[in-house]
């Protein structure tokens, strides 16, 4: 069975002025100078290659933990590597306010839990969520808690097909 | 009676389940293409989940070759020979190298036509509305998926109406009219939704205005865009897709149900172009001061097509561009190529000091036909222009008509100073 419950520590992707940075797109998250890599393990030290402030993230992220980023995450390119990169490195879940279409389906696809809390912005604006929280997510009755301050928020839990993808790994094991 | 949108009625005649706004349902898929890139991911996958098994319908899986055409590294050269060897074990056609950017060659080749549902490794698919097909990009997975099963399973989008209108003495193009657009819609409004736009100003683009402006849905976040076809944008299609005769467009009914209303007033259009470091940082030439400039570009999914590189032409012809300036255009397919070579534009094009590419994505995929160095300023026609989308410079996105002045004059501008 799969764990239904993640636990990890959060990442917040902001700038310098500590806000989320919205409308990632994919050449920020896996520059299409390395489209020709197709080993899902040489992906991983390319995540956020090219996003200013974060190119050291693969050094920094370790397995289980959780990104918190802007509104649009992923738009631009059909590219799974964008996804694939963060599943190198064992990124348990990401949550954003919105996602770009493609990479929204991508991500489910690959039964990579994504997460839409459209308050995102706010929550991290009003320091209820902070970098390297740990916090507790709930995926199949949509529930966030902090366990840093023991707030609790909600979100739209998986969707059926989401979920039934997620339980078997991938939409090819349909 | 029925009160759908233009979505709701291909997804119709794709699916047996009820089609509402937000229900996720399973529709029937007419083409599935890979690229060059996304495509050795599918062999791979398709390899490991479906071995030995075979492809749902031979004559609708393709292989589109364009992004690294041809091979630039050994790894893309590999790649390509794998999807090669992929389409000749399952019985396959590839649109190899040498054929140009695969939305268009779909078109070219009649594969596209109203009412279908087409899908390939390429996030500008949805230039495919211009043709009234539903074009969509996808991952890897979900193209492995359409290969073997031939349905995928999709959430029926919302559909947001834009009404365009205004009148304006400007001359626009299809460029500067989908950055005023997208200067209102900006990644939000549409983000997740297909749009249908209407209004003459919009209506009266040709089919190649139309691929321009649709291409840029994709900027916009939303999934697809349809424009109401007129006689001669049908006419055109036949002549471009080869075809005798194509399906009848799919159209909205009237009391067709969309989640929100629009209205753009375009009135004061003038020259647009993108600022970086995001495509819907759109602004007035007027607006921009004076940008100097190293690089041009013309081509790409968004304005590679024969009329684009004509209206280059028609600026350049007989001058040469900007001392320091470089130029480079690429066609957007092999067909586009060789009526330009026989036109004599291309010749002209050389003689005005341009470099002309064989036909792809090059100049949008990183550093086949160049890139801008540090601070480098490049005007491009293509559709983003993230950071470090084509270089370590700024990139500026704007029609052929601005790039052509612009190479001209040495900064971006929409007339000869």
């Amino acid at each position: 069975m799969k764990e239904k419950i993640l636990k990890g520590k959060v990442w917040i992707i902001t700038n310098n002025k500590n806000e989320l940075v919205p409308d990632i797109d994919t050449d920020q998250i896996f520059h299409n100078a390395f489209l020709h890599i197709t080993e899902i393990e040489k992906m991983g030290q390319h995540a956020f290659g090219n996003l200013e402030g974060w190119k050291d993230f693969p050094e920094k992220c370790t397995s289980g933990d959780i990104i918190l980023v802007g509104d649009n995450f992923g738009a631009g390119s059909s590219r799974q590597q964008a996804v694939d990169c963060f599943k190198a490195l064992g990124v348990s879940a990401i949550i954003a306010g919105s996602y770009g279409a493609i990479y929204k389906r991508n991500a489910i696809n690959s039964g990579f839990p994504i997460i839409s809390i459209e308050s995102l912005e706010e929550l991290v604006k009003n320091k209820e969520i902070e970098n390297k929280d740990e916090i507790e997510l709930d995926l199949l009755n949509g529930k966030l808690k902090n366990l840093s301050n023991n707030k609790i928020f909600k979100f739209d839990p998986l969707s059926k097909v989401q979920k039934d993808i997620w339980e078997k790994g991938s939409l090819l094991k349909i | 009676m029925s009160k759908n949108t233009v979505i709701e009625k291909i997804f119709k005649n794709h699916s047996d389940e009820e089609i509402i706004p937000g229900k996720i349902v399973w529709i029937d898929l007419d083409v599935v293409t890979a690229r060059d890139f996304g495509g050795p991911n599918v062999v791979k996958n398709f390899n490991h989940y479906y071995n030995g098994e075979e492809v749902f319908d031979r004559s609708k899986v393709f292989f589109t070759f364009d992004l690294t055409v041809p091979p630039k590294t050994i790894q893309y050269a590999n790649n390509q020979m794998l999807c090669r060897s992929f389409a000749k074990e399952k019985g396959l056609k590839v649109f190899d190298i040498d054929k140009g950017i695969g939305t268009h060659t779909l078109i070219e080749n009649g594969l596209a036509v109203p009412g279908k549902i087409v899908v390939g490794t390429d996030s500008h698919m949805n230039i495919l509305g211009a043709v009234n097909s539903f074009g969509q990009g996808m991952g890897d997975i979900d193209i492995t998926f359409g290969f073997r099963q031939g349905r995928t399973w999709f959430e029926v989008p919302e559909t947001v109406k834009v009404e365009i209108e205004g009148d304006t003495s400007y001359n626009y193009n299809g460029k500067d009219l989908v950055l005023k657009v997208l200067d209102v819609l900006k990644t939000d409004k549409v983000l997740g939704k297909s749009v249908e736009f209407y209004g003459e100003p919009i209506e009266k683009l040709d089919l190649t205005g139309r691929i321009t402006f649709l291409s840029m849905i994709t900027e916009m976040g939303g999934i697809i865009g349809f424009i109401p076809f007129t006689d001669s944008v049908r006419e055109e299609l036949i002549q471009m897709s080869g075809l005798e005769n194509i399906p009848e467009e799919i159209i909205a009914d009237k009391n067709a149900v969309y989640s929100e209303i629009i209205k753009i007033d375009i009135s004061d259009i003038e020259g647009m172009v993108s600022a970086p470091p995001y495509p819907h940082n759109s602004k007035k030439i007027s607006e921009i001061g004076k940008v100097e400039i190293d690089f041009g570009f013309v081509g790409s999914c968004t304005n590679g097509r024969v009329d684009d590189i004509r209206k280059l032409w028609s600026i350049l012809k007989g001058k040469k561009i900007s001392e320091g300036v470089k130029l480079s255009v690429v066609p957007a397919t092999i067909e586009v190529y060789k009526q330009l070579m026989n036109e004599g534009i291309l010749k002209d094009l050389m003689d005005s000091g341009a470099i002309i590419s064989n036909p792809g994505c090059g100049g949008c995929a990183q550093g086949h036909i160049g890139m801008t160095g540090k601070g480098e300023v490049m005007v491009s026609t293509g559709n983003r222009n993230f950071p470090g989308k084509q270089g370590d410079g700024f990139n500026y996105l704007a029609s052929p008509e601005i790039v052509a002045y612009s190479v001209l004059n040495g900064f971006i501008s929409d007339r000869e100073k």
